[in-house]
């Protein structure tokens, strides 16, 4: 099948687009392995109910979507701050497999709570802007998606700046380094965990601000998420930040392509098959950070 | 084995064979029915999850490669039921032994085994989903036809019975693996690879046999579920609902004990019942439940139920008997 | 019996081992010493095969070994124990061991009765019901003995088995690993405990920042002013020996 170059060109346009909130969205997943060594499995659980209480305040109280980013940022820090400093760290006795299960298990909860609580619907939300489109040339963008893109890219330099040149960034990464040698100069590694899963959950719930004006939400959404944001963080380096986000630029594009030539059913196989290859022929990421 | 432990397997099997007899309920024999088939599946998982200590977050490759190699061999080879139960397993070994191979070569282990198997199962019902040949979205209905012959029962007491003697064939095998050579080479590698190499155990293809024993038993429940609703899709075969089932039932009756697939799968499917008896139909509520049981049992009891009871009996053996 | 030639082991920038060569004879039971950090134990891995060599060569009984895997070098007869002691936690005395026997015998039964008179052997017969995780360190370090044992190996690498024994401790299993050489199994030892070294060795090999600066029997090893030196630093041969003179 071939395409003309204007609509593979808008393809790759839109999936750099899309990729910028998967960037985001894997942004979370990859500061937690980086400083917690830990895969978070409820990561796509926990964006699934942060794109659901942006549906919820825009439907129950008008507030729009971009809006919802000022209560709903500290709110998930809040939330992830809990989470981990009060069930995952207790439970899982600080061993790698257990913790795998442990957000497997939230994953679980959270995922059904909301399907008890919402069903199965598939809901979105409709602003003046869902459809608005900005002409480049002969392309046409959705103005809301250039917006989940610039969002994203803002969010990815804040939280560099964050761990670069803060206090607690530099604990962060101290405890990433060596959790023990921070454990003596001081440094409360329990709280730092607690804090770095917090920032992750922070990241989710901008990623749904960003997402919700043009993408929908029911209690299953997160799986497909989660996948793609695993790929992302292992093609870009498990815990590296620049890594996540040409990873998820990348894989924005990998799947528009793969979309367009594959068709909707078959599109995604080629994020699975990325994934296995470089689980299986370069785990350490393709961007170069040592794991 | 000890003593003691045999008695309480072939108790607990009578007790599951002679509820037919006691109950005419088709809800309840449907329950037993498809609990069996879950903790056959969690057989397979825990041999190669809890036994040798990989934990796959992807035994849905086994579970619907055994349901979709058997019905497509019936529909479009108008092959045996038999055969293609047989075919089923044997496939399910294969597709274990290549992942394994992939993976275990590449030197993958905790948290990445698990991501990929999760990854393969992905690829395989993505394919199943989109391929003509595999019936796509529609899924695969096999045609009625009651008798031995087709591996079709007329009542659900023969199809309980016939899923009970698989489970129990599972046992056997996990109970034989225990007493062997391999059985503790499994559990060598689970401790600590790096010993077990120093003593010789060849780690690689110890696990490969592991995987594809496990995926073998996986692969054998698949098909059951195929005989039994005559009907799987690519969310129902190669969904992540079972691979997360067969995981959770290993881990909930007592990881890397022969008894804790059923127990586990019992007592889950059990609390699912009762939590919706208790909440009314809601969507999930059951899934809720699984999720929190999971969440207390790696808190709180690593051994899973049969850890438990043997805290409550500190003077008597363990009546799981690591395998 | 063990011919290593020229073995140099880099990770990154770090050489842990420059160029060691050295040799262990048929029957003997030879130390291998040196300070903290000097290479020991990275070159007890090249050995056993847990890491490749960036360059050199492992020649066992003449067969050139350096390319094995580690689970063919235990069946060839190469066996080592761990520094810091990996019992199979799930698993009792009695299991521990036979994962080791199991290696030349396939049937559980022979594989137990095996690990039985080698338990006995080292001291822990009274202990093949417990699991392993509740010995004391003692109890590992002859458990971690016993299960190398059991591969009924013909060279025997050590890796500090006496260190964080207490003296009695110590007395008790050095006449345990005389006896075992004493049986025909060639021991190569990492070893602190200077007084089981001299005890044992007949010869010694003294390793520092990753190559081997002396060689000989351990008197004569112990008297080496460059041995001193490595232990105590620059300059500490020549003050011991003006102390020595002015007293």
């Amino acid at each position: 099948m071939t395409y003309p170059l204007p609509i593979i060109a808008e393809a790759m346009l839109n999936g750099l687009l899309t990729g910028a909130v998967y960037a985001l969205v894997a942004l979370g997943l990859t500061l937690v392995y980086g400083v917690l060594h830990i895969i978070n499995f409820a990561h796509g659980a926990l964006l699934t109910s942060a794109m659901f209480a942006v549906w919820a305040i825009h439907a129950f109280l008008g507030v729009d979507p971009y809006l919802a980013i000022l209560p709903l940022t500290p709110l998930f820090f809040a939330l992830g701050y809990g989470l981990q400093r009060y069930v995952i760290g207790p439970a899982s006795h600080g061993d790698d497999g257990n913790i795998l299960l442990v957000t497997l298990g939230l994953a679980i909860i959270i995922e059904n709570g909301l399907l008890a609580l919402f069903r199965s619907d598939t809901r979105s939300l409709a602003t003046d802007y869902s459809f608005q489109v900005v002409e480049l040339g002969p392309l046409l963008l959705s103005q809301a998606r250039l917006y989940g893109f610039a969002g994203a890219l803002a969010v990815t330099i804040l939280l560099w700046l964050l761990l670069a040149r803060t206090d607690i960034g530099k604990a962060i990464r101290a405890v990433a380094k060596e959790k023990l040698g921070a454990a003596l100069v001081g440094i409360d590694v329990r709280h730092v965990y607690a804090v770095t899963f917090g920032i992750g959950c922070a990241t989710l719930a901008i990623a749904a601000c960003l997402l919700m004006p043009t993408f929908y939400v029911n209690p299953r959404v997160g799986g497909a998420f989660v996948l793609v944001a695993f790929t992302i963080v292992v093609l870009g380096g498990m815990g590296s930040i620049p890594g996540a986000l040409a990873g998820g630029l990348v894989i924005g594009v990998v799947e528009s392509l793969c979309g367009l030539f594959l068709g909707e059913s078959l599109g995604q196989i080629g994020i699975f098959i990325i994934f296995i290859l470089v689980l299986l022929f370069r785990p350490t990421g393709l961007f170069g950070a040592r794991a | 084995m000890t003593r003691h432990t045999a008695l309480w397997i072939a108790l607990l099997l009578a007790a599951i064979a002679v509820a037919p007899l006691l109950t005419a309920s088709n809800a309840a024999l449907n329950f037993i029915v498809f609990v069996l088939i879950i903790a056959l599946a969690a057989q397979g998982w825990n041999l190669l999850g809890g036994v040798a200590g990989q934990s796959s977050f992807g035994h849905a490759a086994f579970f619907g490669t055994g349901a979709y190699v058997s019905a497509l061999l019936q529909l479009r080879f108008g092959v045996n039921a038999w055969a293609g139960l047989a075919a089923g397993i044997a496939m399910g070994a294969l597709v274990g032994w290549v992942i394994g191979f992939l993976s275990f070569r590449a030197g993958l282990r905790g948290s990445y085994f698990a991501l990929v198997t999760l990854a393969f199962a992905e690829v395989l019902r993505i394919l199943a989903n989109a391929m003509g040949f595999t019936g796509g979205a529609a899924g695969l209905l096999l045609k009625l036809d009651l008798g031995f012959a087709n591996l079709q029962f007329s009542s659900r007491a023969q199809f309980l019975w016939l899923a009970l003697g698989f489970v129990a064939l599972g046992l056997i095998i996990s109970l034989r693996i225990a007493a062997t050579r391999f059985g503790a080479q499994l559990v060598a590698v689970r401790e600590n690879e790096d010993a077990a190499k120093a003593l010789g155990v060849d780690v690689l293809s110890v696990k490969l046999r592991a995987i594809a024993i496990s995926g073998a038993m996986t692969a054998a429940a698949g098909v059951l579920y195929l005989q039994y609703f005559l009907y799987i899709d690519a969310q129902i075969a190669y969904g992540v609902w079972i691979s997360v089932e067969a995981l959770l039932a290993a881990m909930v009756g007592g990881r890397g004990l022969v008894l804790g697939p059923i127990i586990g799968a019992f007592t889950l499917h059990g609390l699912g019942e009762a939590t919706k008896a208790f909440a009314g139909r809601v969507p999930g509520i059951d899934l809720m439940v699984y999720g929190g049981v999971l969440v207390l049992v790696v808190a709180f009891a690593p051994g899973g139920v049969l850890g438990l009871l043997a805290k409550l009996r500190p003077k008597s053996r363990r009546s799981g008997e690591t395998a | 019996m063990l011919e290593v030639r020229d073995i140099t082991m880099r990770f990154g920038g770090l050489v842990a081992v420059g160029g060691a060569s050295f040799s262990v004879p048929k029957g003997a039971i030879v130390g291998l010493i040196g300070p903290n950090g000097a290479g020991k134990t990275t070159l007890f891995a090249v050995i056993a095969g847990f890491l490749t060599p960036t360059a050199g060569s492992v020649r066992f009984e003449g067969d050139d070994i350096t390319a094995m895997p580690t689970h063919r070098r235990a069946a060839r007869g190469i066996a080592r124990t761990f520094q810091i002691v990996q019992p199979f936690a799930g698993l009792d005395v009695r299991e521990n061991i036979a994962v080791g026997a199991y290696l030349r015998h396939a049937s559980a039964s022979e594989a137990h009765r095996r690990a039985e008179a080698v338990a006995q052997r080292v001291g822990l017969g009274a202990d093949l019901d417990k699991p392993a995780a509740s010995l004391t360190v003692a109890g590992r370090k002859r458990l971690e003995l016993a299960r190398a044992l059991a591969t009924e190996p013909k060279l025997l690498l050590l890796d500090e088995v006496l260190a964080g024994l207490n003296p009695s401790e110590i007395r008790d299993i050095v006449p345990v690993i005389r006896a075992i050489r004493d049986e025909g199994v060639t021991i190569l030892m990492i070893e602190h405990v200077m007084q089981a070294v001299m005890n044992l060795c007949e010869h010694v090999h003294v390793l520092a920042q990753g190559k081997l600066i002396a060689q000989g029997d351990p008197p004569s090893v112990c008297a080496d002013p460059a041995v001193v030196e490595a232990y105590l630093g620059r300059g500490a041969a020549e003050r011991l020996r003006l102390e020595a003179s002015h007293a």
